[in-house]
């Protein structure tokens, strides 16, 4: 039977046939499906959201050890996070089979940066595959964990954003159950000390021997002889770009397996075509690996090192070709992304924004739209959690130059358990002074509401113990009277609140406590929080046009010759109904 | 290349594009088609543009369509018919939903939401304009716009051997079927 998934559902799949038993990950595009699709098989296996991506991978590594076939999947720089066990489990190996998917995002569609994760491979020295749609994706996931268990070693898997969100016809199969391997105690291979290390290094360099002749050897790196003028090498979605743009008369040399290269086989390939090229996204990778080895090749003098790659982009690359369009004089408005109407955030950050002589450290999530026109409330936004230690450094040194500028830390519900918290005993632990504002709208909100420690829920649906975020701060240390929850609706308690921490010399923690406004309420929700249906509507003969409520950039208010709420996107935040100056505006049911 | 066809839908989250294209792809892909589907969605929730790209043939390798490739484009949106434009090949076909969403620098005063696009865009390319919103809000569900536009592009792209209307009553939500099928013929209707 064949069905059309997208790259992530056949990864999901794929585990589900390969008999995976556990899995692990933090949500974050274009990785986030992966999980999400996973639930569907979980009367066979295990499944779970993880703080964070370093725990995710620790996660999936303890199950391997103890002999069953496991995952964790993140987005790029996800991998960043869980570098550290990486490059120590490239030495240990594995017992069961393990796989790390990393979802680059060439194009940064919704990601800080764009980062080539086969270089990880290569530093790591991990055996690493790249499919380039979601057969292959099912195809590379099961064979994944075959190699990883064959080389006692973990592989990457490195699809890209349409490799993850595209849909192509997939083939299912049954699932075959992988038993547990028994458990044995094996200080040797799994006490990474200096003294055991030593020996796993050797092994490590010694494995990549093996790894190479079968990467020569394997299927998916596959040659298509066409022709001997040119000759192409590439690999993930770049080949179909490749494959469409060069056509039928050339040959190609198809990459699945990536690190170790298959060196042989690229040598014979280039050794049968006068004219080489490769065509790959990003980082010139595979071109770095050909020129080493004294292959001349054309690469990234013609391909773009940046950005997604296209047929548009390859063929004018290669082929100096532009197809005809069809052009108008008129040009389209920008459409950029906004906190949605009745969004918790901007009632914190209206607040936040009339505060002056502050630097606002933000964060990874919806809220960091707070950055954005009219509300332009947040000056930094580096990586997860970054938000609190970054401005625990800007705030001491603020500090040591006798500057009167203050600091406002504003980090999420779910990234402030993901790397906020240690940030947060830095400022606690080091006598900071910054403002640290928890964002607590109930749930991962930016990629698509997924459960975390906070929320109540599990991944799988059972109900978990809630973190209480204000103990936790306490625990760390910070005073109990420094500690406030507020209601981000209510802008004059949220302006009391950061005059509050804005007069002190010690820490201080404000949680602006709210459910997102897209979320599905739990019971809880409803008992917790007023959320009965309400609407703002504007009274046209009292209002001035005076644009204050357009100025909190809510996306259901209208500014033409009247200003006007849309009753169909309105949720009665009322909001606009605080800043408005003449009392214009009312609430109705 | 010339054998692969390609599609898009492009609109604003929340119009309903998502289904429209999945409805779309099922019934290319039980017609035997190789099929591929593209979408970028990331920010579609917070008012962003959406855009989803289908190409169909014997044999398909990039998921995405390149400028000036796409043999049909259906707008569910005005502005965003005019910010896909160079994506219709020369002699291409658009669908157009006469219906405007303004975007957040509209709201604001900041910028003017274009004028006269439909009749502009009429006469660049060979397409079919009409209120896709009030129809379905005639047939009573103005949720069914996206069917409404499904109906108009089915017509306009001309396969034959594809029951819709099956595809349609599998992928619609129980009990609005026969709203959706009614939807569906609504908007082949409005294509010649």
């Amino acid at each position: 039977m064949k069905r059309l998934m997208t790259g992530n559902e056949a990864v999901a799949r794929g585990a589900y046939e390969a008999g995976l038993t556990f899995a692990s990950a933090y949500p974050g595009t274009p990785s986030t499906e992966i999980l999400e699709n996973m639930v569907q098989y979980k009367n066979d296996l295990y499944c779970e959201w993880a703080p964070n991506e370093k725990v995710a991978l620790e996660a999936a590594i303890g199950a391997s050890i103890a002999g069953a076939r496991s995952m964790a999947a993140m987005k790029h720089v996800g991998v960043n996070v869980a570098a550290d066990p990486l490059f120590t489990f490239a030495y240990t190996g594995v017992t069961g089979g393990c796989v790390l998917v990393s979802a680059d995002d060439p194009g940064m569609h919704s990601s800080q940066n764009e980062q080539d994760n086969r270089n990880y491979a290569t530093a790591a020295r991990v055996l690493m595959l790249e499919p380039s749609d979601s057969q292959e994706s099912k195809d590379y996931m099961k064979l994944g964990l075959e190699l990883s268990e064959k080389f006692d070693t973990p592989v990457m898997l490195r699809m890209t954003t349409r490799v993850c969100h595209s849909k192509s016809l997939v083939s299912l199969e049954d699932r075959v159950e992988s038993a547990l391997i028994p458990y044995e105690k094996k200080i040797a291979k799994y006490v990474a000390t200096p003294a055991n290390g030593k020996a796993l290094r050797r092994k490590l360099i010694d494995r990549l021997k093996s790894m190479e002749e079968y990467s020569n050897n394997a299927e998916i790196n596959q040659a298509e002889y066409n022709g001997t003028e040119v000759g192409v090498i590439s690999s993930g979605v770049a080949y179909q770009y490749a494959r469409e743009v060069f056509g039928e008369d050339v040959s190609y040399l198809k990459l699945g397996m990536t690190f170790p290269m298959p060196m042989a086989k690229i040598k014979e390939f280039a050794g049968k075509v006068k004219k080489l090229y490769v065509i790959e996204e990003m980082d010139p990778y595979i071109e770095n690996h050909l020129k080493m080895a004294g292959i001349p090749c054309i690469g990234k003098e013609l391909i773009p090192e940046m950005d997604e790659l296209n047929t548009d982009i390859v063929r004018k690359a290669i082929f100096g070709i532009s197809t005809e369009t069809i052009q108008s004089e008129k040009e389209a408005v920008v459409r950029p992304p906004a906190l949605c109407a009745g969004c918790p955030h901007r009632g914190f950050f209206y607040a936040l924004k009339k505060k002056k002589n502050i630097i606002i450290t933000g964060d990874i999530g919806c809220y960091t739209l707070g950055s954005a026109a009219p509300l332009s409330a947040m000056d930094t936004c580096i990586c997860m959690g970054g938000s609190i230690s970054a401005g625990h450094g800007a705030a001491q040194a603020l500090k040591k130059n006798g500057s009167d500028l203050k600091v406002v830390s504003v980090i999420g519900d779910s990234t402030f358990f993901h790397t906020g918290i240690n940030s947060l005993m830095d400022v606690v632990y080091n006598n900071g002074n910054s403002v640290t504002v928890i964002l607590d709208n109930r749930i991962t909100g930016m990629t698509g509401h997924q459960e975390n420690p906070g929320t109540g829920f599990t991944l799988m649906g059972d109900v978990a113990v809630e973190v209480d975020i204000p103990l936790l701060c306490k625990a760390i240390g910070m005073k109990e009277e420094n500690v406030l929850t507020v209601n981000p609706l209510d802008l004059k308690a949220m302006d009391h609140a950061l005059s509050y921490g804005l007069a002190k010399d010690e820490p201080t923690v404000i949680i602006a406590k709210w459910p997102c406004i897209l979320k599905k309420f739990s019971e809880q929700d409803k008992k917790e929080f007023d959320l009965t249906p309400k609407k703002c509507e504007i009274d046209q003969e009292t209002c001035k046009k005076c644009k204050s409520c357009v100025r909190t950039g809510c996306p259901a208010i209208n500014s033409g010759d009247q200003i006007v709420i849309n009753p169909d996107s309105c949720t009665g935040c009322s909001i606009c109904k605080q800043v408005c100056p003449f009392d214009a505006i009312r609430e109705v049911k | 290349m010339s054998e692969v066809k390609n599609i898009l839908l492009v609109g604003v989250g929340g119009q309903g594009t998502i289904l429209a294209s999945k409805i779309l792809s099922e019934g290319l892909s039980q017609a035997g088609y190789d099929v591929k589907m593209s979408e970028i969605h990331g920010m579609s929730q917070r008012g962003g543009n959406v855009s989803t790209q289908i190409r169909f043939g014997k044999k398909v390798y990039s998921p995405i369509v390149g400028k000036g490739e796409a043999d049909v484009i259906v707008a569910f949106e005005a502005m965003e018919a005019l910010r896909w434009i160079e994506y219709l090949k020369q002699g291409g076909k658009m669908v157009i939903n006469d219906f405007e969403i303004p975007s957040v620098p509209v709201q604001q005063g900041i910028a003017k939401y274009p004028e006269g696009i439909v009749e502009e865009l009429v006469h660049k390319a060979k397409a079919s304009v009409f209120k896709a919103g009030e129809i379905a809000s005639e047939l009573g569900n103005s949720k069914t716009m996206n069917i409404v536009l499904l109906g108009a592009l089915t017509k306009a792209m001309d396969i034959p051997g594809i029951d819709w209307e099956e595809v349609i009553r599998h992928n619609v939500k129980p009990g609005f079927e026969e709203i959706n099928i009614k939807a569906f013929r609504a908007g082949a209707d409005q294509v010649a």
